[in-house]
């Protein structure tokens, strides 16, 4: 796993020995190993889990992924809600980028109950789910940046992103939850004079990034924490369902928009960014020039949407809206990989069943149970935000 | 690495020369957006209570609750929302379903407060700083989560329906009732509108799920004239529905005669479940109208033998005899009458009281007896001319029509008065008057200007579209009577109907004098009931109230024995009617019962 990592050598890896089931044979008694967790509440943790790490001395030789601090079960509750009931509560399963819960959500109960979103609303909800994308990149990279101590990255973004929430704020009229993705279509058409504005928070944006490159991705110490650590292997990308940058990084070109283009996408021009070494660095990097091909795909939709047209397609009355059997599993490329809604209907006003594929399981369990291991303690928060994971995804 | 990855770092340092990006008072410097969602704001002359925002929340935050200085009226419920900030996610949904517009958010964003109960509020009636702020998340226009305009019902072209007293409207198919069902609230406003307090939410629920058999349990709860009334109500339930206030009343009406379209006679019965076990008290009726088969439906389900007497060959009172076959075709009048036989009730034709059978010898053989007599006596105009022969009564002629009887339709007719009557017979000689000589030649003459018609909207159209001539605003003045013959009607321009006070004094404008040509002159000014066989004795000894019958709550008169219900005490309209039926039986039963308690 190492391999591209000179400063790993020699590998240890090989204690603690191996139990006949495969197992690690840890004897905490020795004295020799030490249980450490990290989190939930720590600043080298993305929000709401924790990770139980068995070291030996500053090595990690097993990592566990703890989650069960956000007490809400969106799934179940939704079980009890009506159809429109849900729209609100569905973008609480990611707070930095809510909009693909309201995207996936609104496009599933769409193709159940037979509607088809207005082709203006689509343009409106491509133009979010990019403004949203560049926000979550925004606190991605300042948290990329803070778990290696680098604090004033964080700051900058944060003030680019804020930018961009004002946008959102008047677009929407929430700044986080918005709340603007019905089923049907989209509340509202774009503000006046909202174009010039979008403009000029895309070149702070621009600039903010700018700052970013010199400060961060041309930083000695950041390089060398980062160059060479927490390699993923392409070969691991299909099995372990690796997806977004994470499996871009790596060399492998997954991107939704292109690859089963949803919404207005087919109208789109842009290539997906592809990274080479696949470690923290470059998966950062790849993550750094997303913001920039969205912030192109920002102007082009601004500049080929149409802007008159319906909004809302006639839906029947919400208070008693009930969709016909049948289940249906809608993706979208967020900015951490593929978010999915998987929906099932049974014909009466309730969903039978919503399932959340956030991108995050995959990779905040799974992938990173096996990453964890022969890393530095100081270096686990830095692969944890590498993978870009939000524990809500998890514990829906 | 490179020397440049050591370096570059540091151009971190430039932002020392930079302006600070924080707003530095940002209570007052930083507005919500225009459409913010913010905190709520509620219009107290808008807000009609309808509970649709508590419906749709959520999280529950919202209650409907009753608030000082708010009464319960029609079509407004006299609650308002209150709202618990500690479960508002800020949806909007509430504003986005909000029947009259009158619930919004402001763009305020800031409230500090001590208590946390204050928290939960009741916008619009408890004052907050935002009340007035004008931007804020208000729906957009376009922006519906449920349809604005009302199914439009199917009916014959005028041309064809002039031809024949077959029925105009042709009822909603199961796709069109369920789209317009679709578009109810359940807000329950209609419930407390309808005098018999039909469960209109709940069946129009039922055709929503396609569950014919629910619907017609429900319907049969409350109304046994649900046939006729599907077809005929006055739907003052539609005058109240939260739907008006922005876009069509939902078509209540209509949703309820689909029901009783799309279910059997046999199911009927089935659902009203047949004769019940005797009490051996005996209640005697006297008129088959609504209000008297009605409660002569919930009497006989309550086990009592009830009798009905009704002077006319069928039963129906004037929902037969006054109401046109092209309104209510009589096989719908039969199909709810026969039901209402089926649970025992027997109903004795052609018998006439204080004729054939005297009062006093009811009062002798029954427990009770209820007077449902309808008002089918027509008011007359008692102007110059009037007592002419060719000077008849809407109701007469509308029954002699219901009879078939030959009374000699006119070649041109005039028509007094402005309500439903004066359309049913003016639409009535209109058909005779096709058939007899091929063309329509009826004027009609309100008091009332078009805008305050009190006839339906509905109807004053459709006549308008078969031909009839109508005029407004015209007070009749004489019939003129040349060689024994009426030739028309002298007509003035009304200036007011109402004195300064309030009170019914036309006045007019003697100047503006109008003839109106034609051989028959129609007065349809309103009716009222045959007394007569009350017969003397008790006429004296009754309490009456400016020529009506006085009855209590139940409707009992001042003689112990004796009831009165219906157009003859209140109304005139059938589920008025059905309404007192219901009232009534409830106060006979009571004292039935009180009369069985051992002493």
């Amino acid at each position: 796993m190492t391999q591209n990592a000179p400063f790993f050598t020699p590998d240890r890896s090989q204690y603690p020995a191996k139990k006949a089931d495969g197992t690690l044979d840890i004897d905490i008694a020795s004295g020799k190993y030490l249980k450490l967790w990290q989190g939930p509440n720590h600043p080298g943790i993305t929000g709401n889990m924790s990770v139980e790490l068995t070291v030996c001395g500053d090595e990690v030789v097993e990592g566990k992924t703890h989650v069960g601090y956000l007490h809400r079960g969106f799934e179940k509750l939704m079980e009890r809600r009506t159809f429109i009931q849900c729209f609100p509560i569905v973008c609480r399963i990611c707070v930095p980028e809510p909009d693909f819960n309201e995207y996936c959500y609104a496009a599933a109960v769409e193709e159940l109950a037979g509607i088809k979103s207005p082709e203006r609303a689509d343009w409106i909800r491509a133009l979010i789910l990019e403004m949203g994308r560049i926000n979550s990149y925004m606190m991605y990279l300042g948290g990329q940046a803070g778990a290696l101590g680098l604090g004033v990255i964080g700051q900058w973004t944060t003030y680019a992103r804020d930018l961009m929430l004002d946008r959102f704020e008047e677009l929407t009229g929430a700044r986080i939850y918005h709340m603007f993705i019905m089923p049907g279509g989209v509340r509202d058409g774009l503000p006046e004079g909202f174009d010039k504005r979008m403009e000029e928070t895309l070149r702070e944006v621009e600039s903010t990034l700018k700052d970013v490159y010199d400060v961060m991705f041309c930083n000695a110490v950041f390089k060398k924490r980062t160059v060479g650590v927490g390699y993923i292997d392409p070969a691991l990308v299909d099995s372990y369902g690796i997806t977004g940058p994470n499996a871009r990084a790596a060399g492998v070109a997954k991107d939704v928009r292109k690859d089963q283009p949803y919404l207005i996408y087919s109208q789109l021009d842009f290539e997906p960014v592809l990274g080479q070494d696949s470690d923290i660095f470059t998966r950062a990097d790849v993550r750094r020039r997303d913001v920039l091909v969205s912030v192109d795909l920002v102007r082009q939709i601004l500049a080929k949407m149409p802007r008159t047209g319906p909004l809302m397609a006639t839906v029947p009355n919400v208070l008693h809206w009930k969709i016909p059997r049948g289940e249906t599993y809608i993706r979208g490329e967020c900015s951490r990989g593929e978010y999915g809604y998987y929906l099932v209907t049974d014909g009466s006003g309730y969903p039978r069943r919503v399932n959340v594929r956030g991108p995050s399981y995959t990779h905040a369990v799974s992938l990173l149970e096996r990453m964890i291991v022969n890393l530095n303690i100081s270096d686990v928060a830095s692969l944890m935000v590498s993978l870009h994971t939000y524990p809500p995804e998890i514990e829906r | 690495m490179s020397v440049r990855d050591l370096l570059s770092p540091f151009a971190a340092w430039k932002n020392l020369f930079r302006d600070p990006v924080t707003i530095i008072d940002p209570l007052n410097d930083r507005p919500g957006a225009p459409r913010y969602r913010g905190f709520h704001q509620n219009d107290m002359d808008k807000c009609i209570g309808c509970g649709t925002c508590e419906t749709i929340c959520q999280n529950g935050a919202i209650d409907m609750l009753p608030v000082d200085g708010i009464e319960t009226k029609q079509g407004d419920s006299g609650l308002r929302p209150r709202i618990d900030y500690g479960r508002c996610c800020w949806c909007a949904l509430c504003v986005d379903v909000c029947m009259t517009k009158s619930l919004t958010m402001s763009n305020a964003y800031t409230w500090v407060e001590s208590d946390p109960d204050a928290f939960r509020f009741t916008p619009g009636v408890d004052k907050k700083h935002w009340d007035n702020a004008e931007l804020g998340y208000h729906r957009p226009e376009e922006h519906q989560l449920m349809a604005k305009v009302r199914l439009p019902m199917g009916e014959m072209e005028p041309e064809t329906r002039i031809e024949s007293f077959a029925e105009i409207v042709n009822g909603y198919t199961i796709e069109q009732a369920r789209l317009e069902a679709d578009r109810c609230v359940s807000c329950g406003l209609c419930v407390a509108t309808c005098p018999a307090h039909m469960s209109v939410p709940d069946y129009i629920a039922a055709v929503r799920d396609g569950d014919y058999e629910r619907g017609l349990k429900l319907l049969y709860e409350t109304n046994p004239f649900s046939g006729i009334c599907g077809s005929v109500c006055t739907h003052k339930c539609e005058t109240t529905c939260a739907a008006r206030h922005d876009g069509d009343p939902i078509a209540i009406r209509w949703l309820k005669r689909h029901i009783m379209d799309q279910v059997t006679f046999e199911q009927c019965r089935d659902i009203v479940g047949g004769p019940r076990p005797a009490t051996g008290k005996k209640v005697a009726i006297i008129g088959a109208g609504p209000a008297g088969l009605t409660a002569a439906f919930d009497l006989a389900k309550l086990g009592h033998s009830v009798t009905v007497y009704e002077a006319f060959d069928k039963p129906g009172g004037m929902t037969r005899w006054g109401i046109p076959e092209y309104r209510l075709p009589y096989a719908r009048i039969d199909q709810d009458i026969d039901v209402i036989r089926s649970v025992g009730v027997d109903i004795r034709c052609n018998v006439r009281i204080g004729k054939d059978i005297l009062l006093d010898e009811l009062h002798n053989s029954y427990d009770a007896v209820l007077l449902a007599l309808g008002l089918q006596l027509g008011r007359a105009t008692r102007i110059p001319g009037s007592e002419h022969e060719n000077v008849r009564k809407a109701v007469d002629l509308l029954r002699q029509a219901t009879a078939f009887e030959d009374f000699g339709p006119p070649r041109q007719a005039v028509v007094i008065g402005g309500g439903n009557v004066a359309m049913d017979i003016a639409r009535t000689i209109a058909r005779l008057q096709k058939k007899e000589f091929g063309r329509v030649q009826v004027t009609l003459t309100a008091l009332e200007d078009l805008a305050h018609f009190l006839a339906d909207p509905d109807e004053v159209k459709e006549a308008g579209e078969e031909g009839v001539v109508i005029l407004d605003s015209r007070g009749p003045r004489q019939v003129v009577i040349e060689n024994g013959q009426v030739t028309g009607l002298k007509t003035w321009h009304v200036k007011a109907i109402f004195d300064e006070q309030g009170r019914f004094a036309p006045s007019y404008d003697e100047t503006d004098e109008q003839m109106h040509a034609g051989s028959m002159v129609i007065e349809a000014i309103g009716q009222m009931t045959d007394v007569s066989i009350l017969g003397d004795t008790l006429t004296e000894k009754l309490t009456w109230n400016r020529g009506r019958l006085q009855v209590d709550a139940g409707g009992r008169t001042s003689e112990p024995w004796l009831w009165a219900s219906g157009d003859m005490v209140r109304g005139p309209d059938v589920v008025s009617a059905v309404a007192d039926g219901h009232r009534v039986a409830q106060s006979i039963h009571e004292m039935i019962a009180e009369t069985e308690q051992p002493k």
